[in-house]
Order: structure tokens, then C-alpha cells, then sequence
């Protein structure tokens, strides 16, 4: 059984920054931004995350500051497609690659260097329950809040105000400049909202579940996190489902492993990627679907009116 | 948070001003560059010999840089085709990696070989072999209408996985004590010096080629018409009768063949055989040189050789200063947002609130 | 002509006036498209705006409405001189605006569509709705989804959002644009019972008939100046035409069809259900075009008229099985996508000329190629330049398309002048079967008799020629027979002795249909 509480448990942990970063990711994209820069995001986060805990020793302020490091990076990223008016696709790209060359250069002097992993909790009572216990409550407490911080967003579309304008935003921005909101304002709030989120996730891949800093680490899971975002739907209901899914297909390969089966480690590496294609490919099949739940003017550039 | 200028598009685009953008961007690099060293210790003026001077300092320095424009030339003037469709093909650095596993099958099986014909046949494989690496994404979208920007990451890192598979157990030299690495290839199997001084070879001379067919493609033939249609104005191309998937088809083959043809110019160029570095990011390098070239053949001529110098300036630096190689990647990010920026100024008249208080 | 304004303005009663204009200008580049407009709006007037496509009325409203900054000249409400920033400031100071595109958000309710403007929760809002629909004449589901409305509907919609501020003036753009006959009367009515309340309208249109018998006064625009202001009432159509554009309104003459025996373009029960899942359902199409007559095709604009254009010109395909359900010069080719219906004879002109008729960003050369590169433009895969040069060339010269030389880029062109170099562009193709949707919109009166009598010529010369339009007066000009599409289904043709305002009316709200619950009877 004890493959089993490893799986509940690696999947829990690696699903959790999939979890934070696309929550961010849903907000940008529902006010009509495509943000292809949270790889870049997710680096710098963890980078700076990993220096602060090397400092301070607190992982707390590691992973606000690893937030503020990617919001700045962000910031640059609204500052091109916003004002700019830069094509989204070609400006996440290049904001992502300065983010992750910013990184690399950053992190170089503390490569092979380690830090104490960010603390676990025990649930009180439930971590005591065999196989289930160990698996699902004895983890660090962003475990925890990451649901529920999706199902606040997920009330906040839905139902409050600000959710309302969000969706208004991404549906017309030239309706809702009309009607009278700040699209500009607005797309740049959430920019920066998803970017402090990707860096709080990347913080937590650095400092909570490995407690190393290389280059590279972040490793493809920002992409992970945009294809999450179009699996889901732009529904954070799913963004949740989502996310669990796609850990548990990351853990694949130490699965593997840990039961001496003999695959190839490639192959195993690979499965989150091919998990991703097959997935994004079904879901796009249904058009209708994806044209009914898209952002409306997702990828669009925004001229203003003034 | 408004926006502090007024924005109108422009209808009318005088030549001199489309090089404004290219030309701003390289400037940012430079100074960006420049002050980006200075932070890391080094006095400016070293900085700026090191990273923008140094690869012009000797034969063989320039030999390199125009041995890494190759493949940058290559692939940007084949992705540029596609981004003029506006299909988003973000897996050259895969279909390149594919492109050298195919084309290493020859010369690693008849490694004896002295057949003259053999480097004809690796290029031809490469380029099947990038082809059918960007059909993945093309079919994928025709028929599923799945998005190709995740699809050909995607297999950016399946492409890699695979290189590693393959140089770690079926293609790896039986006799290389047990390196990740394939055989050495036979003289048949590389492609020919330009130059005694450095390493530069006939790749160019074919990149230089492929440029001249990307130009006529491009601006003289009814296909590349029809393809930048379809990308400025999808209505347009539906309305006139231009097939949507006949588009994708062409952009991800058109780009998958370049990029595999670069990538089997690695193999048979400076590295001579199959290894898990095969490409430090071409791929992606050569979608910034696509843009900076403002997606005209003749413009990537210049954006690629600017992008090599950055590679080999960065080289250079690392090896003569312990700069990271990082760096390069900053460069590059810095190169391409600095373009988008001055585009802004171009593609539409920008009002200042002060300018315009003088006006009324 | 002009009448001058300060004799006007000691006619109507000293009050303080509500809104002032003084002065405003409004330049885009070098296109002037306001040039020292002053115009006073006094409570409970309705006040028309009345000027031809392109004569500034639109950019006028949007600088009084705060989407756009005047270049100079004072904006002065209830005495006081503003900047209206944006429109959050215009609302803020009672000024309320329904457009003629709406603002509204089609994957929201309308109750959500409009929490969206006042402090209110949607929630808290829908008894309110339905309190002011009962009130002003506009009743609307609170809790439907936007999409799901017809454009009358989310007129209503936009009129209560707008009335929910408590505006003290309110500006409709075209609002008549999106309504059949029997639904103009009851907005007027509105409108009435609005100004009897204190609150000014200003009602910008270019339909002289409305004008007259709702305002009690009208400003009248040509190239972006005042040119008089009218007590419309005392004015006949006439008058204001020849003020409002300057000569005669022109009308194009014409002589009775002769169409031929066999059927050009035939569409045969066909049912299609749109890929855009805000799009109108086809339902059962019947519809014959022979050579040598004009079809038009009348509806409410949202009824199905978009899905009809673009099945029939080929952007949108049926199935292979389904091909038999349209034949051009009986060849089925249902299945055919554009490009191959051209082959057949077909040409199109689309209501969007910006990015689907013509690609803006490309010259006139590069324009030409899109439909006609099949004519000779191409050698061995390579373009002509000099053959598409020098039909460009033509195509300027015989449709006098004002412009800048066949190099200059699309969007360079006026409406109207991009608009005559389609039309003829695609006659130059020759065509068999020639399709047009909204050939006038935006486009202004000169160059809109021009296509008009272009369109009658082609007709003469035996082309069959199908239009679609949202204007009654159009197809009146120049249809032989009409056909009425409305919720997707296209009602039995009408000839020009059978067509009257009162039959056609009846029609577009679904008076043809067998069973009267598919009408809409609530448009009445």
C-alpha cells in the first residue's frame, strides 16, 4: 500500500502548482489576454523564492516574494500587449524566454546548493488514518489552500461584480469600454494577478516540493499550464479536475520506478506531454463547445478608444 | 491605468519607417547588453567588444558566426511563411531535433559507407523527418481544430525525450564507452568547409538558396498569396475561396522541412555526429529572427546574422569572462520585445496628450 | 441655404439650454470629420441629427458621449463647460446613449447586461426591469441570455439600461435601423412619453419621413458641419434631401424586368444549422433566381440574413450528400466552397468590405487578385503583376472608385469608394448569378445610386442578381420580386405590385407563416 499513499501524495504535490498557476491563468485569459509567458514566470518565481528561503529561512516570505518577482515580470508583459499593443502570441513568447534566461542568470551562482523543504502539517486526526492519512494530509499547507482558492475565484466569477466585469472585459472589450469600464485597467489587473500567481507556483515547485534550485527545473509546466486552461474550459470547476489529472500523470514516471518495472525513463517523462495533445485535441473537436466558452476576444488586440 | 497615448492606425507605410523597428531592436540589445554586463562586473567597454565586436576579430570568428546563422537563416525564412499565415508553429526546436535523428540514421548504420550520394540522402531524410513532425500538428488541427501552438510545444519535448532515448540505447556507439552519443559519421556524411579558417560550410550557400526560393514563394507566387491572406484576413480567404487547411498544411510543412534540414546541417556540420545537444535553441531563436526580419526574406537575412552574433558574442563571453549562458537567453527576450515596442510607433500614429495640447 | 443658427435658436424659448455645443472639431489625421459643430439641445426635446453616411453625425455623439476626445471646442452642460473623458463621466452627468452596434455582451443575461452600468446586483435588478418595461412600453425577459434575444429585443434591452441612469438626455444612433415597420410607431411612443417627462432626445437618422413626424426640431450635417437647423415639421422630404445632401435625391430609373425561362441559381428545401452557435437556425429555404431579374431579400436584420449570404456564396458548405440543394445553372454544388462557385458563375459581394470583401491592410492590385486571380492573373503558379495591375487600373476607371492609384492600401478608401471597387470588381468577373448583401450600408448617397443603377444595368444585361438588405426603401428601388426572411425561414415571393410597406411589414414579423405562434407577435 505503500505505492499507493506515494501516489495520493506526489500527485497532491504535484498538482498543486499546475493548481495555482492555471487559476491565474484562467483570470488573464477571461479578460481576453493570452499569457504564453508563465514558463518564464514560474522560473523567475522559484528562482527568487529559492534566494530568499537561502536567506531569511522563511518559506512564507519565499513564496510572497517569489509572486512579486514574477508579478514585475508581468508587469513588463502588460506594459507590451497592452499599451504596445504587441501581438499576444509573439509577446508571451519573448517575455517568457527573458524570463527564463533572467532566471538562469540569477540562479547560476546557487546551482548545487540546498534548503530545509518547506514545512509539512499534519491534518489533526485525518492524518492519522492509514494508507489515506499520510497521503492526503500531511502536506504543506499551500496544499491546502490552493483549492481553496479556486473555489473563491470560482464564486468570484460567478457571482460577484468583479467577476462580471472580468467576463465583460474578455467578451467585448469595445462594449465594455462603451459601457464604461477601464479595459486597459482591467486586462492589467489581471496580468498581474496571474503573474503573482505563476510565481507563487514556481516558488512552491522550488521550495516545497524539491528543495533545490537548476536551471530548467521548471521544465515545461507552464505550457502544461496553458494547455490546462483550454482542457478546462475556462471553467475553474474543471481547472481543478484538471489539474489532479495532469499530476497524477507527472508522477508517472517515479511510480514506475518505485515498482522496478523496466520502461524506458523517456517515456515515462513524456506522459504529461502526450496526456496534453491527446486531451487538447478531443476538446477542440466540439468547436461549438469551445467557441461557447472561450473568451470571446482572446488573443485580440485591443486598440482603445479615445 | 490608461493608456498615456492616443492610438490610430496608419494608412500609409513609408519604406524608410518599416526599418525603424529591426533597428531600434538591435540598439536596445546592444545597450541592454552592454549595461546587463556591467552589472556582472564587467567594464563596459569589454562588454560591448565581447558580446558585439569580438565575433568580427578574426577569420574563424566570423567563420562561427556564419556557421550559426545557417540554421537561424534556415528556419526563420520556413517559420515565417507559416507566421505570415498566421499559423503559429512554435516546434522548429523539435522538428529540427527530429530532422538530425533522421538524418543520422544513414551515415550511423553505413557508417563504412563511402557512397558520395550519401549526405543527399541524409538532407532528403531530415527533411521528411521535420515534415512529419509538424504533420502531427497539422493534422491534429485540421482535423480536430486543436490549438498548434500547445500542440508543437508539446512535441518540442517529446522530440527531445526521443533524441535521449535513442543516443542513450538504439543509435548510441557501441564503442564509445557507453557516452550518450552516436558513432562518428564518415567524411561522405559531412557537408564540405567553406573556408580553411573556420567551420563554416555549404549549409550556408544552401540557406542562402532557400532564402532566394522563400522571397519568390513569398511575394511572386499565388500560393504564398493566398497564405497571407488567409493570415490578415481569415474572412477574406473563406470568401474568396482559400482553404483553411490547406494553409496549415503548407506553413507546418513548409517550416517542419526547414527546420529538419537544419537540423541534419548539425549533424553534418560542426557536430559530426548524434548527441543529446544537438541545438542550443534555434528553434526558438529563429522565431525571434522571423519577426525581427519583419517576416520578409530579405529582413531575416540580416535578423539572422544579428542573432548569431549573440550566440558566439555570448560564447565568447562566457569563455573569456565566466558569463553565464543565460544571458543569451535575455538577449534574445530583450531583442524581440524591443522590436514589438518600436512596431507600436510604425503600424499606428501615436498621439502624446502633450503634442497634442500644442496642436489645439 | 443655411438658415442661421442665432435665428433659430431666438425662436425657441429662452430656457438655458441643456447640452451646448460650441465650436467642437474633430480631426483624424488629415480627415476633418467635425468641423466647428455648435449645436443647443433643450430639455424635453427631441431633436434630430439628420445627415447622410459620412457626414460626421456619428463621430458628433461619440465626442458628446466621451468615446472620443474633441480636438478643440467647448462641450457645455447645464451651463457649465466639461470634458466628458469617458462615457462613465457622460453618465455621470445624464447623458445616456443607445448605439446602433449595441454594447451589450451576448454570453450575458440581460439582467447581468445591465447590472454592468448601475451600482445594482443583477439579482436586484429584474423587478425593476420589468417595473420599466411596463412603464415605457419595453417588455423583456430579465434572465434571458442576450444571444438568444432578436435585435428589436436587445434595442429594448439597451434602451432600459439606458433609462435605468436616469439620463437627462439621450442619444439614438439609427434606432429605427433595427426594427420593422410595425415596431417603429411603438418606439416613437416611447420616445414621446419620455420627453413629456423633461428628458431630451437626440435622434440622429438619415430617413426623412421619421424625422418629420417625431422632432420637433433637426440640425442638419453635410461633410462634417452644421449646414441649418429646421423645424423638420414644416419641411417636406424634399427640402431636407436637397439640404441634407446638398442637390436632388437622386433615384435610379428603370424599366420592367424580362427574365429568362431557366432558373440561374435554385436553392431546394434546405435546412442548415450554423457552426457560430449565436447564429439562426436555416429552416426550410426555397428560392429561385432566373436571369435578367433582381431578387431582394427583406428581413429585420438577425433573422437568418448573414447565414443566407454566406451559404449561398460558398463560405459556409453543406455536405457532400446535401450538394443538390443548391445548383448554380443547375450544377449541384452544395458542397463547393467559393472558390469553385465562382468557376461556376458565381460572384459575391459581402456586407463586411473590411477584412471579407477586401483586406484592408493589402493595395488595390493585391484586392484584385483575391476573386479574380482565376482570370488570367496567373502563370505557372506565379502572379501577373502587370495583367492584375491593369485590371485594378479598370476597375477604378469604370466605377470612378476615388482613390489614390490602384497602390493605394483598402482602408485608405471611403466607404463607398471601397464599396463601388468590389462591386466592380466582382461584375468585372462576369458573373452568371451575382450576390449582394447590404450593397449601401455606410456608403454615402452618391456613390449608393451609382451601385444601385449599376445593379439595375447588370440585370438589363441578363445577370440574375440576388439582394440582401435591412433598408425596405432599397429593395423598393431596384427588386423585381421580394422575399421576406424571417427566424430563418424566407417567405413566398412578392412582386413590386404585391409588395407593399403594410404586406412586407406583415411579413417580416412572420405574418407568412401558418401557424401564428411562430410570429413574433410581441414586436408589434
Amino acid at each position: 500500500m505503500a505505492w499507493f499513499t506515494f501516489l495520493i501524495s506526489g500527485t497532491l504535490l504535484a498538482a498543486t502548482p499546475l493548481l495555482i498557476a492555471a487559476l491565474g491563468e484562467v483570470i488573464v485569459e477571461k479578460s481576453g489576454v493570452l499569457n504564453l509567458s508563465i514558463e518564464g514566470m514560474m522560473s523567475v518565481g522559484a528562482v527568487v523564492a529559492f534566494i530568499v528561503v537561502l536567506y531569511s529561512g522563511s518559506h512564507w516570505l519565499a513564496l510572497v516574494a517569489g509572486g512579486m518577482a514574477a508579478l514585475a515580470l508581468s508587469v513588463i508583459f502588460a506594459f507590451v500587449v497592452l499599451l504596445a499593443l504587441g501581438n499576444q502570441v509573439v509577446s508571451g513568447l519573448a517575455v517568457g524566454l527573458f524570463g527564463i534566461g533572467v532566471a538562469g542568470l540569477v540562479g547560476k551562482p546557487y546551482e548545487n546548493m540546498t534548503v530545509a523543504p518547506m514545512q509539512r502539517i499534519d491534518v489533526p486526526l485525518l492524518s492519522d488514518i492509514p494508507v489515506l492519512g499520510p497521503g492526503l494530509f500531511h502536506h504543506p499547507l499551500p496544499v491546502y489552500l490552493a483549492p481553496l482558492l479556486a473555489v473563491l475565484l470560482w464564486w468570484m466569477l460567478k457571482y460577484s461584480k468583479v467577476g462580471l466585469v472580468l467576463r465583460a472585459v474578455g467578451e467585448s472589450p469595445e462594449s465594455a469600454n462603451a459601457v464604461g469600464y477601464n479595459v486597459v485597467g482591467v486586462r492589467f489587473l489581471a496580468i498581474i494577478f496571474g503573474g503573482f500567481l505563476a510565481g507563487v507556483a514556481g516558488a512552491f515547485i522550488c521550495i516545497a516540493s524539491s528543495t533545490l534550485w537548476a536551471d530548467g527545473m521548471i521544465a515545461g509546466r507552464g505550457w502544461i499550464v496553458i494547455a490546462l486552461v483550454m482542457f478546462a474550459m475556462w471553467r475553474v470547476e474543471r481547472v481543478i479536475i484538471g489539474a489532479y489529472l495532469f499530476g497524477a500523470a507527472s508522477i508517472g514516471e517515479l511510480l514506475v520506478q518505485s515498482a522496478g518495472i523496466s520502461v524506458p525513463s523517456q517515456l515515462m517523462t513524456s506522459i504529461p506531454y502526450i496526456v496534453t495533445i491527446v486531451a487538447v485535441s478531443i476538446l477542440s473537436m466540439d468547436g461549438k463547445r469551445v467557441r461557447l466558452n472561450a473568451p470571446v476576444s482572446l488573443g485580440r488586440v485591443y486598440l482603445g478608444t479615445h | 491605468m490608461r493608456a498615456p497615448w492616443m492610438i490610430e492606425p496608419r494608412t500609409s507605410l513609408s519604406p524608410f519607417l518599416s526599418l525603424v523597428p529591426p533597428l531600434a531592436a538591435v540598439l536596445t540589445t546592444i545597450v541592454g547588453g552592454v549595461v546587463l554586463l556591467t552589472f556582472l562586473g564587467i567594464s563596459p567597454g569589454a562588454a560591448l567588444f565581447q558580446l558585439f565586436l569580438a565575433p568580427f576579430s578574426s577569420a574563424f570568428n566570423i567563420g562561427e558566426v556564419l556557421l550559426k546563422a545557417t540554421p537561424l537563416l534556415l528556419i526563420a525564412q520556413g517559420l515565417a511563411i507559416g507566421f505570415r499565415a498566421k499559423v503559429w508553429n512554435i516546434g522548429a526546436e523539435g522538428q529540427l531535433i527530429v530532422g538530425a535523428i533522421g538524418g543520422s540514421l544513414l551515415p550511423i548504420f553505413y557508417n563504412d559507407s563511402q557512397n558520395p550520394l550519401m549526405i543527399g540522402g541524409m538532407m532528403l531524410i531530415g527533411m521528411l523527418c521535420g515534415m512529419g513532425w509538424a504533420a502531427i500538428a497539422a493534422a491534429l488541427r485540421t482535423r480536430f481544430n486543436a490549438n498548434e501552438i500547445l500542440v508543437t510545444l508539446m512535441l518540442n519535448s517529446l522530440a527531445l525525450q526521443l533524441l535521449y532515448y535513442l543516443v542513450g540505447g538504439p543509435l548510441r556507439d557501441p564503442h564509445g564507452f557507453n557516452f550518450p552519443q552516436s558513432a562518428l559519421f564518415p567524411d561522405v556524411a559531412m557537408l564540405s568547409l567553406l573556408s580553411s579558417a573556420g567551420r563554416v560550410n555549404t549549409g550556408l550557400l544552401v540557406a542562402l538558396a532557400v532564402s532566394v526560393a522563400a522571397w519568390l514563394f513569398v511575394e511572386r507566387s499565388l500560393i504564398g498569396y493566398k497564405l497571407q491572406v488567409g493570415g490578415v484576413a481569415p474572412e477574406a480567404a473563406r470568401y474568396a475561396g482559400f482553404k483553411e487547411s490547406r494553409a496549415i498544411w503548407l506553413s507546418l510543412l513548409i517550416g517542419g522541412a526547414a527546420a529538419g534540414l537544419a537540423g541534419v546541417f548539425e549533424v553534418a556540420g560542426p557536430l559530426g555526429q548524434l548527441q543529446r545537444v544537438v541545438s542550443p535553441g534555434y528553434g526558438f531563436a529563429a522565431i525571434i529572427v522571423a519577426f525581427l526580419g519583419g517576416l520578409n526574406a530579405i529582413g531575416i537575412l540580416f535578423a539572422a546574422f544579428f542573432m548569431a552574433v549573440i550566440y558566439v558574442g555570448g560564447n565568447i563571453a562566457q569563455a573569456s569572462a565566466d558569463v553565464p549562458y543565460a544571458v543569451i537567453s535575455i538577449l534574445q527576450g530583450m531583442l524581440l520585445i524591443g522590436y514589438i515596442v518600436a512596431r507600436v510607433f510604425v503600424d499606428y500614429r501615436v498621439v502624446f496628450p502633450w503634442s497634442l495640447a500644442k496642436v489645439s | 441655404m443655411a438658415i442661421g443658427k442665432e435665428q433659430v435658436l431666438t425662436s425657441v424659448e429662452q430656457r438655458q439650454p441643456l447640452l451646448q455645443l460650441d465650436r467642437l472639431c474633430k480631426s483624424f489625421g488629415a480627415m476633418r470629420a467635425n468641423e466647428d459643430v455648435s449645436i443647443s439641445i433643450y430639455p424635453g426635446e427631441i431633436h434630430a441629427i439628420l445627415g447622410e453616411n459620412g457626414a460626421g453625425k456619428s463621430t458628433l455623439m461619440k465626442m458628446i458621449y466621451g468615446v472620443l476626445a474633441p480636438s478643440s471646442g467647448r462641450i457645455v452642460w447645464q451651463g457649465e463647460e466639461v470634458t466628458v473623458q469617458s462615457p462613465a463621466v457622460a453618465r455621470s452627468l445624464g447623458i445616456g446613449m443607445v448605439f446602433q452596434h449595441f454594447s451589450l455582451f451576448e454570453t450575458l443575461t440581460v439582467a447581468e447586461n445591465i447590472s454592468l452600468s448601475v451600482p445594482e446586483s443583477a439579482a436586484a435588478l429584474s423587478p425593476r426591469i420589468a417595473e420599466f418595461g411596463q412603464r415605457f412600453g419595453l417588455p423583456v425577459d430579465p434572465l434571458a441570455l442576450v444571444h438568444s434575444l432578436s435585435v428589436g429585443q436587445r434595442q429594448r434591452v439597451e434602451l432600459i439600461r439606458c433609462l435605468l441612469q436616469k439620463p437627462r438626455l439621450i442619444i439614438m444612433d439609427e434606432p429605427t435601423s433595427v426594427l420593422p415597420p410595425s415596431g417603429i410607431p411603438p418606439l416613437f411612443e416611447t420616445l414621446r412619453t419620455l420627453a413629456d417627462e423633461g428628458c431630451a432626445i437626440l435622434f440622429i437618422s438619415h430617413k426623412l419621413d421619421e424625422i418629420r413626424s417625431l422632432c420637433q426640431r433637426a440640425t442638419i450635417m453635410r461633410a462634417g458641419k452644421v449646414v441649418g437647423a429646421v423645424d423638420p415639421t414644416r419641411e417636406t422630404n424634399e427640402t431636407l434631401a436637397r439640404m441634407m445632401i446638398g442637390r436632388e435625391l437622386p433615384h435610379p430609373t428603370r424599366v420592367p424586368a424580362k427574365p429568362g425561362e431557366t432558373p440561374a441559381m435554385e436553392i431546394r428545401n434546405l435546412t442548415s444549422v450554423p457552426t457560430d452557435p449565436f447564429g439562426v437556425v436555416l429552416n426550410d429555404v426555397d428560392l429561385t433566381l432566373r436571369p435578367g431579374e433582381i431578387l431582394g431579400v427583406a428581413g429585420v436584420s438577425g433573422n437568418g440574413q448573414k447565414e443566407l449570404a454566406s451559404i449561398l456564396s460558398g463560405e459556409t458548405t453543406l455536405p457532400r450528400a446535401e450538394r443538390e440543394r443548391i445548383l448554380i445553372d443547375g450544377v449541384a454544388c452544395g458542397h463547393m466552397n467559393a472558390g469553385q462557385r465562382r468557376a461556376l458563375g458565381l460572384a459575391f459581394v459581402p456586407e463586411e468590405r473590411n477584412g471579407r470583401g477586401a483586406i484592408p491592410e493589402m493595395n488595390l492590385v493585391q484586392n484584385t487578385l483575391l476573386t479574380a486571380h482565376a482570370n488570367g492573373l496567373v502563370r505557372r503558379g506565379f502572379i501577373n503583376r502587370k495583367e492584375a495591375r491593369t485590371l485594378a487600373d479598370r476597375c477604378i476607371a469604370d466605377m470612378d472608385v476615388r482613390c489614390q492609384g490602384a497602390y493605394a492600401e483598402a482602408r485608405s478608401l471611403s466607404g463607398g469608394n471601397l464599396q463601388k471597387f468590389i462591386v466592380g470588381r466582382e461584375i468585372m468577373l462576369k458573373p452568371k448569378v451575382l450576390i449582394v448583401a447590404q450593397p449601401t450600408w455606410g456608403v454615402d448617397v452618391g456613390a449608393a445610386a451609382a451601385i444601385r443603377q449599376e445593379l439595375i444595368r447588370l440585370r438589363d444585361d441578363g445577370v440574375a442578381l440576388l439582394v440582401v438588405s435591412d433598408e425596405l426603401e432599397e429593395l423598393f428601388e431596384v427588386a423585381d420580386r421580394m422575399q421576406v426572411i424571417f427566424r430563418g425561414r424566407l417567405s413566398p415571393s412578392l412582386t413590386r405590385a404585391e409588395a407593399s410597406t403594410a404586406t412586407i411589414g406583415s411579413y417580416m414579423t412572420g405574418g407568412f407563416l401558418d401557424r401564428p405562434a411562430d410570429s413574433e407577435a410581441e414586436a408589434a
